[in-house]
């Protein structure tokens, strides 16, 4: 093999993952905020502009948790038990608010029960995602190859800090979502949230940024020790800037571009969390090397995942394209 | 009260109820696909209006039944993690990239082809609509044999090797893997298995609406192609069975003589026990009814033919045999009710009486979920009869969990017990309302589409106001 298989496949991981949050991150958020959204025509808006896409966003992250499993089964084993409470959490908040969604329409006379439901479902997944995520950051305890702490190991401060900092980020992507595609008092609204929302995400993003250089492991060498700090000094520069143009865009009442600046915020968080963690899967205890499933493995499922991706992306954006535009409380339903 | 032990208990308590509520959706919905897939393709050659009205009428059935099945096919992909992390580090280089193409085919069928297939109707040409049909006909075929190989893998792994750190690896050849011993009997029996849980359930349906009006068309003509199904494809599946039971005899011994509760070995012949209490504490199957001979004459097709008993292996290789043996009698029993009830079809299709025998139509109409009941009951004969191994033979159960503590796994269980009672319950509603409306001649298209693309197609189904 002239190429490391074991990088593509954390390439291809580590995109699926983004491709998640980017995607099921704004139906998520607007799932947060729906309370938040008068009963009647904007609920039924904020609704119809995800109603095209929101469960083609899930796939992905069945593509994450089986990719994880065939490419880097270690890592797989150690991850789910360490978060267990989490990950259960979080399969049943997604069925719960994936069935809200479908009988939301199809029971009227429930509809508040199911409001609620999808409210809450959207919430509980997205805050176990967070604290997930903080629970990798943070270490987890591994002897021999697995794990081998507590079931409540994930549970402190930092994750709770990143739990909530998920829960304000998809809430910003979907109330400037919703900017870019309702329009009427919905769109006021998700307009006055959005301003809320990017000032709290900053904040988050803020405090876990200072907090995780000074977790138990050296993650500061990494991004204070020269010369990376050329590279890395740059990551807090470039969020500035975007954050500054969501901040005017918002302020001009522009369609599309707080959404775009949402976005680049959410990447340059996740290149920061790449260079706090590469090359490492399990902070400390196991390099994506060490997880690898054999050439072999990999190689096998490589073959299927160069043509199908492929496939997958093109119909989700073929998908896009045809639900573009502003919808109406009425639209699709 | 918590143990190492119940944590593993807990765990497979969680696993088999997860797998079993996941596993209905799919069973229903690799039948209809094809039955779509044949409706159309009638309606093309006859051009008969009523064959449309089927197609359109089931289509939107089959849209909820696929939904609920992906949607408890997301919970799967995390478990093997979540609860069995051990068997996921230690096969997961074998058997991960199987599930993996199971999940890209499932998506790449449906991304390309169930949207045109629910909403293309008017947009596409017949021609293409009727090839979206076969594809997603196709892909439910080809999704279950990516997981059929994984179970069979387990059931009789080959073709691996053993690293180092103790992981099984693949060998030198991934056809090894996938065309492991038992693969082709179970992948068989399965898929017929599938179809005929289909025909039961448009045979209810059909028998339903007769029993309210002779005269309905669609009804008459769902019915009936239902009964020709249990007619002809009840005997096949029943020799599959036998093949299927013989390849495990050779492979997996103590998980037969478990479903025929031989606890002594039989020299001379084994009996067939037709019913009794196994107790593996006494070592036999107490109150038992049997016919002697029976037993060797159906597995080995030779009365004479000697038999090994549960005594000859060692007692920590031997599954819960009470499970394995009742489970097995009752997927047998309802096969063979399927059989009676297809002969009986046979007969009334001969007097020309098929539309009108009513105790006919109401016994189709019991054995409407009977279907479901048999596929659950093979899948817990040959699942249960795996144990006390989670790769057969070479890695225990009891060695293949997560390190986690019983009260997290009770707790989980609890969650998942209701919030699947309650979620997959109002679908299963929804479902049977659908089913009980009769089908128009005007059966509109679902309707339009909500999205593209998606694992829950189930909401453009039911758009406001939608009374369906």
């Amino acid at each position: 093999m002239s190429f490391d298989l074991t990088f593509v496949w954390a390439a291809i991981l580590a995109f699926a993952v983004f491709a998640y949050v980017v995607m099921d991150g704004f139906d998520l958020g607007i799932g947060i905020l729906f309370s938040t959204f008068k009963v009647g025509g904007e609920r039924d808006a904020a609704m119809n502009a995800i109603a095209p896409v929101w469960d083609g966003n899930e796939t992905w992250l069945v593509m994450g948790g089986g990719g994880l499993m065939a490419a880097f089964p270690l890592a797989y084993a150690i991850i789910l038990p360490a978060t267990y409470p989490l990950m259960i959490a979080m399969l049943l908040g997604l069925v719960f608010r994936g069935v809200a969604f479908e009988y939301r329409w199809r029971d009227p006379r429930h509809r508040a029960f199911w409001d609620a439901a999808f409210g809450l479902g959207s919430f509980v997944a997205t805050l176990a995602q967070g604290i997930t995520l903080g629970a990798i950051l943070q270490g987890i305890k591994v002897k021999d190859g697995a794990y081998a702490g507590g079931w409540l190991d994930w549970l402190s401060p930092f994750t709770l800090l990143t739990g909530a900092a998920l829960v304000v980020g998809y809430a910003l992507l979907g109330a400037t979502w919703l900017i870019w595609r309702t329009e009427g008092p919905g769109r006021d609204h998700a307009r006055r949230l959005a301003w809320w929302f990017a000032l709290g995400t900053l904040a988050m993003l803020g405090a876990v940024s200072l907090a995780t250089p000074f977790l138990a492991f050296d993650y500061w060498r990494r991004w204070f020790a020269m010369p990376g700090l050329l590279f890395t000094g740059a990551v807090p520069v470039m969020t500035g800037i975007a954050a500054l143009t969501l901040f005017r865009s918002l302020a001009r009442g522009h369609d599309w571009l707080p959404f775009l600046m949402a976005l680049a915020i959410f990447l340059l968080g996740f290149a920061g969390l790449g260079i706090s963690l590469y090359p490492y899967i399990v902070p400390r205890a196991l390099t994506f090397w060490q997880a690898a499933a054999p050439e072999r493995s990999q190689a096998f499922m490589l073959v299927g995942a160069v043509v199908i991706i492929p496939a997958i992306l093109a119909y989700t954006g073929w998908a896009y394209w045809v639900f573009r535009g502003k919808v109406a409380s009425d639209g699709y339903h | 009260m918590f143990g190492a032990l119940d944590a593993v208990v807990l765990a497979r308590a969680q696993f088999a109820f997860t797998v079993s509520f996941h596993f209905i959706f799919p069973a229903f919905s690799i039948g209809l696909a094809s039955y779509l897939f044949v409706l159309e393709a009638l309606w093309l050659k006859t051009d008969d209006p009523l064959y449309r009205t089927l197609y359109l009428y089931w289509l939107k059935i089959f849209a909820v039944a696929f939904g609920m099945g992906v949607v408890s096919g997301l919970v799967m992909s995390y478990q093997f993690g979540t609860n069995w992390s051990v068997f996921s580090a230690k096969a997961g280089p074998v058997i991960g990239p199987l599930m993996a193409y199971e999940v890209l085919t499932a998506f790449f069928l449906e991304a390309g082809f169930l949207g045109v297939m629910l909403f293309g109707l008017k947009k596409v040409g017949k021609g293409l609509h009727f090839f979206a049909t076969s594809m997603v006909a196709l892909g439910t075929l080809i999704s279950a044999t990516w997981i059929i190989a994984v179970n069979s893998w387990m059931q009789t792994p080959v073709g691996y090797e053993i690293n180092a750190a103790g992981q099984f690896v693949p060998g030198p050849s991934w056809w090894a893997i996938i065309f492991n011993p038992s693969f082709p009997y179970r992948l068989v029996h399965t898929v017929i298995a599938a179809y005929l849980t289909t025909a039961l359930v448009v045979g209810a349906v059909g028998a339903w609406h007769l029993l309210k009006d002779k005269a309905d068309p669609a009804a008459r003509r769902m019915f009936s192609m239902a009964m020709w199904m249990a007619t002809l494809v009840t005997p096949v599946q029943i020799l599959a069975g036998d093949a299927h039971g013989l390849n495990t005899l050779e492979h997996q011994p103590v998980k037969v003589l478990a479903m025929e509760g031989d606890y002594d070995p039989s020299p001379h012949g084994a009996p067939l026990v037709l019913f009794g209490l196994p107790s593996n504490a006494e070592g036999r199957v107490r109150y038992k009814v049997e016919v002697p001979k029976v037993g060797s004459l159906i597995l080995k097709h030779d009365p004479s033919a000697p038999l090994p008993g549960l005594k000859d292996f060692p007692r920590d290789r031997w599954p819960p045999v009470r499970i394995v043996f009742w489970s097995f009698r009752i997927m047998v029993g309802l096969g063979f009710a399927m059989l009676g009830l297809g002969l009986w079809a046979l007969l009334a299709r001969v007097c020309r009486k098929l539309y009108d025998w009513t105790w006919l139509h109401r016994l189709a109409v019991l054995l409407g979920p009977a279907g479901f009941v048999a596929v659950i009951a093979g899948w817990v004969t040959t699942e249960v009869g795996r144990q006390p191994f989670t790769i057969y033979g070479l890695l225990r159960t009891a060695e293949s969990h997560s390190p986690l503590g019983a009260p997290a796994v009770a707790a989980s269980l609890l969650a998942f017990v209701g919030v699947y009672v309650f979620a997959f319950g109002a679908g299963t509603y929804y479902l049977l309302r659908m089913m009980a409306k009769r089908p128009e001649a005007a059966e509109s298209e679902p309707k339009t589409p909500q999205r593209a693309a998606g694992i829950t197609p189930a909401a453009a189904i039911y758009g406001d106001g939608d009374p369906a």
